[in-house]
């Protein structure tokens, strides 16, 4: 008995939690460095178009994207000058197309489908070529939504040219 | 001077954790992405094989045709044309201020709100552009052309609601859209200028 007597006494000293804001703050930094945003992984090269009747693209989850442009320096050795499409990270054809959209499209809700928008972010200097390619095959996969990805500016005033 | 002497007491330090976690949930609901921005569209649904050449035929004063070549240049209405030019001619296509012969078929048709008004609804721009044709070119043509409809919605918009077509409630804003609703089409990319 007096064993266990003995024990109680002995006072469990107060854990100190004055370090625990600095483990949080440890986290909070961590999460802020290690979150790369989605841009900063591109393969081609993307510079956005100008003009002046935009729209925000509200809701991220139902924004699909398909980037087309020249391939970076880095890759220009493997993949060539021409302008080309890229799908998740990847390097894509334009016949990827329809099953990139089939695959994103299951992964959405159901309810969410119907509301579902490509978003072409795609070099200011790309031929159109290989845009409407990128349409046509966009309205054989019955992805018909698209948003041509510009950031506002206006062209017309910048270039007097034209 | 006995004031100086009174101790402070140790400030407690635990609910600083709760602090910094409501700070980083609150930055991690607000912070959003640089959102996109872009000019949205709708894509024409597929049309099967053996109907491509069943499509009704439209009357050739009802149609604005827009061609961009390979170069870059506009050719409007059979008329070359500069792009500062082209939302000026397309709101007056559109609206056909003047009921011109050559500008779209004029007819009276009633609106909620707004009453019976002569309305272009056969009005359609077609677009069409060379597979060279510079992305740039192509999005200033299409933004040009959203630009129109967007003053004239917006002129709508003030003369009958009083506040501009984006301030609007959703209801009004379909009237407004009914009244200019949104006819591009695009044709099969041809090779216009040349080009590969």
């Amino acid at each position: 008995m007096s064993k266990f007597q003995k024990d109680k006494k002995r006072a469990m000293p107060a854990l100190s939690t004055a370090s625990l804001p600095d483990i949080v703050f440890m986290l909070l930094f961590f999460f802020m460095v290690s979150t790369s945003m989605r841009d900063e992984d591109l393969k081609v090269r993307v510079r956005n178009p100008e003009a002046t009747e935009v729209t925000k693209l509200e809701k991220k989850t139902l924004v699909t994207y398909i980037f087309v442009g020249v391939p970076q320096q880095s890759f220009q050795a493997r993949y060539g000058t021409e302008p080309r499409l890229q799908l998740n990270d990847q390097f894509a054809t334009v016949n990827d197309i329809q099953s990139y959209i089939v695959q994103e499209r299951e992964s959405m809700k159901e309810n969410d489908r119907p509301l579902m928008t490509v978003s072409i972010k795609a070099d200011y200097d790309c031929p159109m070529g290989i845009i409407t390619d990128v349409k046509q095959a966009l309205r054989e996969a019955q992805a018909l939504k698209i948003s041509y990805s510009a950031r506002k500016g206006d062209y017309i005033a910048s270039s007097s040219g034209m | 001077m006995a004031k100086s002497k009174r101790k402070v007491g140790d400030v407690n330090a635990s609910s600083m954790a709760d602090i910094a976690f409501l700070l980083l949930c609150f930055f991690m609901m607000v912070s959003t992405m640089n959102t996109d921005t872009g000019l949205g569209r709708m894509l024409p649904p597929p049309v099967p094989k053996e109907l491509q050449d069943d499509t009704p035929p439209i009357r050739e004063r009802n149609v604005f045709e827009v061609l961009i070549n390979s170069q870059n240049q506009l050719l409007v209405e059979g008329a070359p044309m500069q792009l500062r030019d082209l939302k000026d001619a397309a709101k007056n296509f559109i609206a056909n201020p003047l009921n011109l012969e050559t500008m779209p078929e004029k007819e009276a048709k009633e609106f909620p709100f707004i009453g019976v008004i002569q309305v272009t609804p056969k009005a359609t721009i077609s677009l069409q552009n060379d597979r060279d044709t510079q992305y740039q070119t192509y999005l200033a043509v299409q933004n040009e052309l959203q630009r129109a409809y967007n003053e004239l919605r917006d002129e709508l918009s003030i003369r009958v609601f009083g506040s501009p077509y984006n301030d609007i409630s959703t209801e009004e804003q379909d009237i407004v859209r009914s009244v200019y609703p949104q006819r591009i089409s695009e044709a099969e990319p041809r090779n216009v200028g040349g080009g590969k």
